[in-house]
């Protein structure tokens, strides 16, 4: 599903069928005001980009989504589900997953155990489920799926290794890898390229592709301007934590306030 | 020079209740430390705890069974109590806050406010008569052979120490065999990441330590039957960092290795004390430039030298294999 390119192409525009919806949301970190959104709706089974320029509030917005950082005013929906102030484990449970701009892989667990860990059914992963035993089936049922995602990686050879003695880019793929045993309705992906050799970013973003494909929502975060070129459904600009402008990416590219955002307001004019 | 006297001293501590207390105690740190990732440096407090529930329920007329379920559950819930207001905090904050706490159930133990329930800075003496008068064996008959003999006293507490330390060791790798093992590793190894996976990271660093403090309360109670005698001095801090030492020593973080690092921890600590006593005494130069108590010091010295080598070449543990630790510095 294509998104509507119909809709108008400006902040805070309604979209049809919204997954997320932001209301109101403000997070100040004493006296700068990191996140002020008045509206914001992310369309369902669509590719959204964030970008802006540094210290624009990506990372917080991130944060205040997945439960990680609580806004001071200002909620958001998943759903319809409203989901402010829970904490970051329940917006997790609640089929919103994010990955961690410094990949946070589990060094010392295997890439099977890394998999297996986020499994979303086992009655296992609690005290009482562990001391009564009876969960091999599901540990199978969840094996087979996550030797089924690894192999859609390219990480199935990989499957006994530990995985701190993974490549820089191997372990991105796993994060993303690993937060599909959670079977989430979207997928937030922190600058999901930085650090990653040329040659593999290609891959990784097929793999971001195929998230689209089979249902799911993605909102990554993204300096690389081709990437957002390449891959995004819809663009959101953030700049000194408003949304400033949003819309398809050929048309946020030749948007003026976007070129002010990252270029600066006096471009052009003489200097006294 | 008696070599096989040091070996017999050596020996007969390693497998003597001294070493299956340890070893008791050194699985549930290990549980908290090497598996969650806790820094609980208040772990002697869960012994405490244990000894004292036991021996004051004892002297306040209570049968002893009752005692032991009293030092069992009175620990689980210090786990709880301690756990709530502080497992939310910082890894360092955290380690702070629980040798604080364990500083203060100590001093509060000692104080002579409390003394006519703990008995303050003189303890309770003479209160598991009862677990004696269960021992099978004639209590001043010897066992073994040469050197190496234990009296039938000895034997019986050493013969339930050890059943407690093999039931305490399956009931953890049960645990960590289990997904709700994997979790706890995962924690360890990154407590957001573990979190942005749905798992409420917090209820399973508290469980945690409250099962670890359960199974550590067990080394207090083994202490104090063996013993018939508890008093504060014998839970000061460094009973603590002694456990920690033999947690990585044996490899934090692999099942047998707690109780693998209480015996070697305690057969260096106890065979170069025999060794530098008998050093002092028959050895001329020696003698004369340590006096004996300096020769019984000695041992603290070896000691750290051998657990330096240790970290040096094996600094995953004795039991931990080389590919996690090389995992581990990437």
């Amino acid at each position: 599903m294509r998104p509507d390119l119909d809709i108008a192409h400006e902040p805070g525009v309604a979209k049809p069928d919204p997954v997320l919806t932001i209301d109101g949301m403000r997070r100040a970190f004493g006296g700068l005001m990191a996140v002020d959104i008045a509206h914001l709706e992310i369309q369902r089974n669509t590719i959204t980009s964030l970008i802006g320029p540094n210290g624009a509030g990506k990372t917080t917005l991130f944060n205040l989504l997945t439960g990680f950082d609580t806004p001071d005013a200002g909620h958001y929906s998943l759903d319809e589900r409203l989901l402010v102030g829970i904490p970051a484990y329940r917006v997790a449970q609640h089929g919103m997953v994010r990955t961690f701009q410094l990949t946070k892989v589990l060094p010392r667990l295997t890439v099977i155990d890394n998999m297996l860990v986020a499994a979303k059914t086992q009655p296992g992963a609690t005290f009482r489920g562990a001391i009564l035993g009876g969960w091999h089936s599901a540990e199978r049922q969840n094996r087979e799926q996550a030797m089924d995602i690894l192999q859609r990686f390219g990480l199935a050879a990989m499957t006994n290794e530990y995985a701190g003695s993974l490549s820089g880019g191997q372990r991105k793929l796993l994060e993303m890898a690993r937060a599909l045993m959670v079977k989430p309705t979207v997928v937030m992906l922190d600058e999901p390229t930085a650090g990653v050799n040329p040659v593999l970013i290609q891959s990784l973003l097929e793999h971001v592709k195929d998230l689209r494909e089979s249902g799911m929502t993605v909102l990554f975060v993204e300096h690389d301007m081709d990437v957002v070129q390449s891959i995004s459904d819809w663009v959101v600009v953030l700049a000194e934590g408003h949304v400033i402008a949003e819309g398809p990416p050929t048309v946020i590219a030749r948007n003026p306030a976007v070129i002010e955002a990252y270029l600066g307001k006096h471009r052009g004019e003489d200097v006294d | 020079m008696d070599w096989l006297q040091i070996l017999a001293a050596g020996v007969l501590a390693t497998i003597g209740p001294i070493t299956a207390g340890y070893a008791l105690s050194a699985i549930g740190l290990n549980l908290q430390f090497g598996y969650a990732g806790l820094l609980n440096f208040g772990h002697v407090a869960f012994m405490l705890v244990g000894a004292y529930g036991t021996a004051m329920t004892v002297e306040f007329g209570g049968p002893l069974w009752l005692g032991l379920i009293v030092g069992i559950v009175s620990a689980v819930l210090l786990g709880l109590l301690l756990g709530i207001p502080t497992l939310r905090l910082r890894a360092d904050y955290f380690a702070i806050t629980s040798i604080a706490a364990a500083e203060v159930i100590r001093l509060v133990v000692r104080s002579s406010w409390a003394q006519p329930w703990t008995g303050g800075v003189f303890g309770i003496q003479g209160f598991a008569d009862d677990f004696h008068q269960l021992n099978p064996f004639p209590t001043a008959e010897l066992y073994g052979f040469g050197q190496f003999v234990v009296t039938g006293r000895s034997l019986w507490v050493m013969m339930v120490g050890w059943a407690l330390v093999i039931l305490a060791t399956l009931f953890v790798a049960r645990l960590i065999r289990s997904p709700w093992g994997r979790v706890l590793t995962a924690i360890r190894e990154d407590e957001d990441a573990t979190r942005s996976l749905g798992k409420n990271v917090f209820a399973y660093k508290l469980q945690a330590l409250m099962i670890g403090g359960g199974i550590a309360s067990l080394a207090g109670i083994l202490f104090a039957l063996d013993q018939q005698s508890i008093y504060p001095a014998g839970f000061e801090p460094r009973i603590t960092f002694i456990v920690f030492v033999m947690v990585i020593l044996g490899g934090a973080g692999s099942i047998w290795g707690a109780l693998l690092g209480a015996a070697v921890f305690n057969f260096l600590f106890f065979a170069t004390d025999s060794m530098m006593a008998r050093l002092q005494a028959n050895v001329d130069w020696i003698g004369a430039i340590l006096s004996p108590a300096e020769a019984g010091l000695i041992k603290y010295v070896l000691v750290g030298i051998a657990l330096m080598l240790l970290m040096v070449f094996r600094p995953q543990g004795l039991l931990r294999s080389r590919a996690e630790g090389r995992a581990d510095a990437s």
